[in-house]
């Protein structure tokens, strides 16, 4: 069993209420910062522990938080990334669901060091049922005086407020998700100015993802140096990994990162093997924006060694061999998935997500999305999967936010890796009606031809 | 259209209440959330009275409730079926549970069935892919669907109307 940070009172009955997550050490973190702790030596100890936000990005934490600009008499603000809408990833669902408390108490810890009174959780409108949940904890942390006026007698004021989203990937973008809290379209900003400088109602604000922001309350607790000698590297401490697609065991798992992409798929602790008996054809490791791997470059690097469940490893190869960790939502496809059908569904995602403020995302999505449908259902020319690669290179890098690459990205690594197969649907516009490619010279390593 | 009833009206102050002074522009996604709540949809009414109650403009509220996929801008029926059809629901069969709800109901994606009891919508990632094929009904999620699950559902949903009216 490795190290449980955020989970390892997950099953406990009733720790959703506050007298079950109290009883079982609750709330020790805010203590601690409040009564023996600055606001600066609090982002020190999340400096220490190398924690990287947990969104997708892999930004470093503390720096980010010492970023956050101070000018005299200006409110600063805390925002709480609950947006999650990357195809894959169902993490930050599980902890609000299950572990309220544990945000709630991150989030007045991140409060205190970032100097925030008013705190947001933006979340995205179809997790209809959370925000209940929430502003219940919300309620029993302010009833208990962890919220409130003067807590803890420290002079710091804090209150947090939940406000829903409806409808939109886009808004999990930072500048995105600050135009939606004030009201208004979910269109990207362009930077600089960077939100610590100029963020919600124009005053500097930190966004951060709901296990970034969860994941403060064992570094303070165990101090940042603790937390840093779990995992290996830079990536430090542990990751919520929500894992999906044909595996026996479907679901959200806490790693400590060290454990290999193997171990992750096949033991029972963790995926349970693939379902049916089947076998691995590829995977999507960090969310759907993330390049596809094929099942020989997932479970080892191009250069045969073995590749780990973490930041280094997974993108060890770079685009060309690697993926990335992203936001942990880890999508396993078996020998019967077709990859020009799975690709074509994400493109349709990111065409139907696409802000449309910038042609090459607003135009080039909807050409992908019109050409892999093409190809998919036995309509497709050779010359199209040139035209494909064509328009995401043209995509990427230009454009005001990241949701062009994280549209661009998909469509490039499946043609990198799987062009036969893509080559094999324009070649039989029949057969590719009737059944799928399979698994071809990709084969999993790991099952021995008969 | 109906003005909201004195409690909805509190809840609005409430939320204002949650920004600074003069910001009560961000008020309007949860705003909007509570109106469709009251109506199933958006009309223009209802924005215009959305638009009065922040003291913003109507057109602040339309380019808003038409750039979120969630608002209805016309009417739907009682119940939604709103079905994830992105790569993992897909790789665990939403097509299929696409095609059992159209000839179960027999209407078409988008369409609602004459009774006005029934929308069925596709739609994509809803943050529940390890729990796939799932559609979001109302407030909640509906995961591992099967047809038998369907058939529940559907049943589900009739005797519930058939109670309310
Ligand atoms: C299109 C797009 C969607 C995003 N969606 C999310 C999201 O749902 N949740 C999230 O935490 N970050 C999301 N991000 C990343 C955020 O912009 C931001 O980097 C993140 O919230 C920072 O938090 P972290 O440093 O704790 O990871 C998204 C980025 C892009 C470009
Ligand atoms: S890249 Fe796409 S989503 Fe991002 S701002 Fe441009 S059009 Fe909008
Ligand atoms: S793909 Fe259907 S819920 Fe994520």
């Amino acid at each position: 069993m490795g190290v449980k940070l955020l989970l390892e009172k997950a099953h406990v009955e009733g720790i959703r209420s506050y007298e079950v997550y109290r009883r079982e050490g609750g709330y020790r973190a805010v203590e601690k910062a409040l009564k023996t702790m600055s606001p600066d030596a609090v982002t020190e100890e999340v400096k220490k522990s190398g924690l990287r936000g947990r969104g997708g990005a892999g930004f470093p934490s503390g720096m980010k938080w010492s970023f956050l600009a101070k000018p005299e008499g200006v409110p600063r603000h805390l925002v709480c990334n609950a947006d999650e809408s990357e195809p894959g990833t169902f993490k930050d669902r599980y902890l609000m669901e299950f572990l309220p408390h544990l945000l709630i108490e991150g989030l007045i810890v991140s409060s205190f060091a970032l100097g925030s009174n008013a705190t947001y959780i933006y979340i995205r409108g179809e997790y209809a049922w959370i925000p209940d949940i929430l502003e219940q904890a919300i309620a029993e942390a302010k009833a208990n005086g962890w919220l409130g006026k003067n807590i803890l007698g420290s002079g710091f004021d804090c209150e947090i407020y939940v406000q829903r989203g409806a409808g939109a990937y886009i808004c999990g973008e930072e500048t995105a998700l600050i135009e939606s809290l004030e009201g208004k379209r979910g269109n990207p900003r362009i930077k600089p100015p960077f939100p610590a400088v100029k963020g919600v109602w124009d005053r500097p604000t930190v966004v951060n993802n709901v296990e970034t922001l969860a994941a403060v309350v064992p570094i303070i607790n165990m101090g940042g140096e603790e937390y840093a000698k779990i995992g290996v590297g830079r990536s430090t401490g542990t990751k919520l990994i929500s894992a999906c697609g044909n595996i026996n065991k479907p679901g959200v798992y806490e790693i400590d990162m060290t454990i290999s992409v193997e171990e992750f798929i096949y033991s029972d602790e963790y995926c349970g093997g693939i379902k049916n008996g089947k076998r691995l054809k590829a995977c999507i490791p960090g969310g759907s924006s993330v390049p596809i791997l094929p099942a020989n470059l997932l479970l080892k690097t191009a250069k045969g060694e073995t590749r780990y469940m973490n930041y280094e490893s997974l993108s060890d190869g770079g685009f060309a061999t690697g993926s990335m960790m992203g936001s942990g939502g880890f999508i396993v496809l078996d020998e019967d998935q077709c990859v020009v059908k799975n690709t074509y569904t994400l493109a349709r995602f990111y065409r139907h997500e696409s802000c449309g403020q910038c042609s090459p995302c607003r135009e080039g999505t909807g050409w992908m999305e019109k050409i892999l449908k093409n190809i998919d259902s036995g309509k497709g020319k050779m010359s199209d999967i040139d035209l494909l690669w064509d328009i995401q290179r043209k995509i990427e890098g230009n454009t005001i936010c990241p949701l062009g690459d994280a549209a661009a990205w998909p469509v490039a690594a499946a043609i990198r890796h799987f062009r036969d197969e893509f080559e094999w649907h324009v070649k039989n516009p029949q057969e590719c009606l009737t059944r799928n490619y399979g698994i071809a010279h990709y084969a999993d390593p790991l099952v021995i031809p008969a | 259209m109906v003005p909201f009833s004195e409690e909805k009206l509190a809840k609005v102050r409430e939320i204002i209440a949650r920004y600074p002074e003069g910001k009560q522009k961000s008020a309007l996604l949860p705003v909007l959330h509570l109106a469709q709540e009251v109506h199933g949809w958006l009309s223009a009414e209802t924005m215009d009275y959305v638009a009065s109650l922040l003291q913003i403009e109507p057109i602040e509220v339309y380019e808003v409730a038409t750039f979120y996929s969630m608002y209805n801008l016309k009417p739907v029926g009682k119940y939604m079926f709103e079905v994830c059809q992105t790569g993992p629901c897909m790789i665990n069969g939403s097509d299929d549970i696409v095609d059992y709800i159209k000839q179960r109901l027999g209407i078409g994606v988008g369409e609602t069935t004459p009774d006005g009891l029934f929308t069925l919508k596709t739609v994509e990632c809803l943050g529940a892919c390890g729990y796939a094929p799932m559609m979001q009904l109302g407030k909640h999620y509906k995961e591992h669907l099967t047809r038998e699950k369907v058939d529940q559902i559907i049943e589900e949903c009739r005797k519930q109307a058939g109670q309310l009216n």
